[in-house]
């Protein structure tokens, strides 16, 4: 990694806006478990409002992304570069437990995977509602906090909302406990909102509900939202922009509609065309990427995607540079996907 | 002769009771199924949780009975058989489930997990099998002597439809096989599963919840509903002009990457149901 450019200062210069302009500036950020390294040199900024999608497979560090901004990891994982959250004055990365309770459910909410896990078991939904307004002081007393509570189970469209407030997790249904982890993370109106595989565990009909609640919950608030997935079909419905992850590094960034439909870095092409269940080969065959993803820390050198992929040369044993002019659009590969305007620039010569 | 016919199907499960002097409610968990799949045919079946699929795969497979109704599998009725006279069963269909490590026994090698259909049914010969099985579903002959937790999540998959594939059956049961996997490895596995039901001549019944999956695999579908089959027929016909109000609301939920890249929004996943909150503010 000595002849070629730097991949981090790359990344870092000519960031396209204002620092001030974003809700989170995550600069530089590695997540490290001893010695293997599970997440490196991500970079990227969410502004006011913007919607971004964070996509990639099991493996690939998304999930740990997000904890990190949430101040979440486990005990002995450890994250170092930099997570800034607008309105907070302190880095995110390295606070302490007491900054980070502060921020949690207030400038930053969260909302998980597995709704049953995410709500307290013992405590009357409405409560558990009320609670995050109670413990951040927004709401005068308990009387206030509970009626908010209430109509926060309304906006998220649970029938009978007040008869809702005072039912336990286990007598709702899944789409039901999504709604009220929802209203949590909406109580405090907080400035970024990230959702790790929030329908995953849903069917179809209720993840259709539930991802319309979210978007209209995010958009009638202005707040930014970072949504992790490995649905690339919810991120294009969901999202504006969107960040493509592989073996712990993003790989391509950009606004969604460029990414997918004209991606050029080879692992996000893979992706789309394995995605996509309509398009098959001549013997009626899936596209498919060539075996399967790595266990954690045991990525290839230089370029993390290059032992699966059919265009790699002895150059993708370096580290492919970020080309692109910020964090927020570029991908890092050495043999990209022709972009359109370059064919045309090809065919004129 | 259908492969598989099914007559008028019912289960109903007693619940656990709630007070000491009435019995628990009943539940019906299918209410009357009745469907036919063709030797050769791919069938899928579609419905979200509790719509009674995997009550119906299990009925299939012999692994559970209808409360009434008839299940022929080759002609034979094994509504009524005893667990005896089902090794027939056992050799002409076979399953592969949903979650492949909770399916493969983690302390037994993959050799012994692949010959054990064939244990069962007394076939001598065994290893050349599992060395033909294994090279069949895309692992090395050195896989025979690693444990189940050492293979990726697409590669147990392979394991189990090796397994699966060992007696030589004419029918294939797969319960959600590809949903617990990832994109890139989905493909893969779907289409190990079109070429050994083409190479091997199969009929496959195939259940998911995912319509787009159903609708690359399978020539014709059933959709369920709360324990019936609200619409049968050809996918393609299904999918490009479903009739009833549940198989629209479903083939509308599904995000699709084309029509979100056309401008479609989560809104427009809502098409045929009710939007509910946010409405009172």
């Amino acid at each position: 990694m000595t002849a070629v450019t730097d991949p981090s200062t790359s990344r870092s210069k000519g960031s396209s806006r204002q620092r001030d302009d974003l809700v989170l500036d995550v600069r530089d950020l590695a997540v490290r478990v001893g010695d293997r390294t599970l997440v490196e040199d991500v970079s990227f900024g969410i502004g006011r409002g913007e919607r971004v999608g964070l996509i990639g497979e099991s493996g690939s560090g998304k999930s740990l992304t997000g904890l990190s901004v949430m101040g979440l990891l486990p005990e002995d994982v450890h994250a170092s570069g930099s997570v800034r959250l607008s309105g907070v004055d302190h880095d995110l990365v390295g606070a302490d437990e007491r900054q980070m309770g502060r921020v949690r459910g207030k400038e930053v909410a969260m909302v998980f995977q597995e709704p049953m896990t995410a709500l307290n078991p013992t405590t009357r939904v409405g409560d558990q509602v009320a609670e995050a307004m109670l413990i951040h002081g927004t709401r005068a007393d308990r009387g206030a906090a509970r009626a908010a509570a209430v109509e926060l189970l309304d906006q998220v469209g649970l029938p009978t909302p007040a008869s809702a407030a005072r039912a336990y997790p286990h007598q709702l249904s899944g789409g039901q406990r999504q709604r009220v982890v929802l209203a949590i993370a909406l109580a405090n109106d907080p400035g970024l909102l990230v959702c790790d595989e929030p329908t995953t565990a849903l069917d179809v009909t209720v993840q259709a509900l539930v991802l319309d609640l979210i978007s209209r919950g995010v958009q009638s608030r202005g707040a930014a939202m970072l949504f992790i997935t490995h649905d690339l079909a919810v991120v294009a419905t969901v999202c504006e922009r969107v960040l493509v992850m592989y073996g712990g590094r993003i790989v391509e960034a950009g606004p969604v509609a460029e990414v997918f439909a004209r991606p050029r870095h080879r692992y996000t092409q893979g992706l789309i065309a394995a995605s996509d269940l309509t398009e098959v080969d001549g013997s009626g065959r899936l596209h498919t990427i060539a075996g399967s993803v790595p266990a954690a820390g045991a990525f290839p050198e230089g370029c993390v995607f290059r032992n699966r992929c059919p265009q790699a040369t002895d150059v993708c044993r370096t580290r492919p540079p970020w080309t692109g002019d910020s964090p927020e659009t570029g991908f890092a590969c050495h043999h990209p996907a022709p972009d359109a305007a370059d064919d045309l620039a090809g065919g004129a010569a | 002769m259908s492969a598989i016919s099914v007559r008028d199907v019912r289960r109903d499960y007693r619940r656990p009771r709630t007070s000491l002097t009435k019995p628990g409610p009943v539940v019906s968990a299918l209410r009357g199924v009745s469907f036919d799949v063709a030797p050769g045919e791919r069938f899928g079946i579609v419905g979200e949780s509790g719509c009674g699929k995997s009550t119906l795969l299990r009925i299939l497979a012999g692994l559970d009975r209808p409360t009434s109704g008839e299940v022929l599998v080759e002609g034979t009725d094994i509504a009524g058989l005893s667990e005896r006279k089902l090794g027939f069963l056992r050799q002409r269909l076979q399953l592969v489930f949903q979650d492949p490590m909770s399916s493969l026994d983690p302390r037994m090698r993959v050799r012994d997990i692949v010959a054990e259909p064939l244990v069962a049914q007394g076939v001598g010969d065994r290893d050349g099998r599992v060395q033909e099985l294994l090279e069949a579903v895309g692992l090395q002959a050195e896989s025979a002597n690693r444990y189940p937790h050492q293979f990726s999540g697409g590669q147990r998959q392979r394991i189990s439809i090796a397994r699966a594939l060992a007696p030589r059956p004419d029918i294939l049961l797969a319960d959600e096989p590809v949903s617990a996997l990832d994109v890139s490895v989905r493909a893969q596995v779907l289409n190990l599963i079109t070429d050994l039901v083409s190479d091997l001549d199969l009929t496959l019944v195939f259940v998911s919840h995912d319509l787009s999956v159903v609708r690359h695999v399978c020539d014709r579908v059933a959709v369920m509903q709360d324990g019936e089959i609200v619409e049968v027929g050809a996918t393609e016909q299904i999918y490009t002009d479903p009739q009833h109000p549940y198989t629209k609301r479903l083939i509308a939920a599904v995000p699709n990457m084309r029509r979100a890249l056309a401008g479609a929004g989560t809104s427009d996943l809502l098409v045929g149901s009710e939007r509910t909150g946010g409405t009172s503010t």
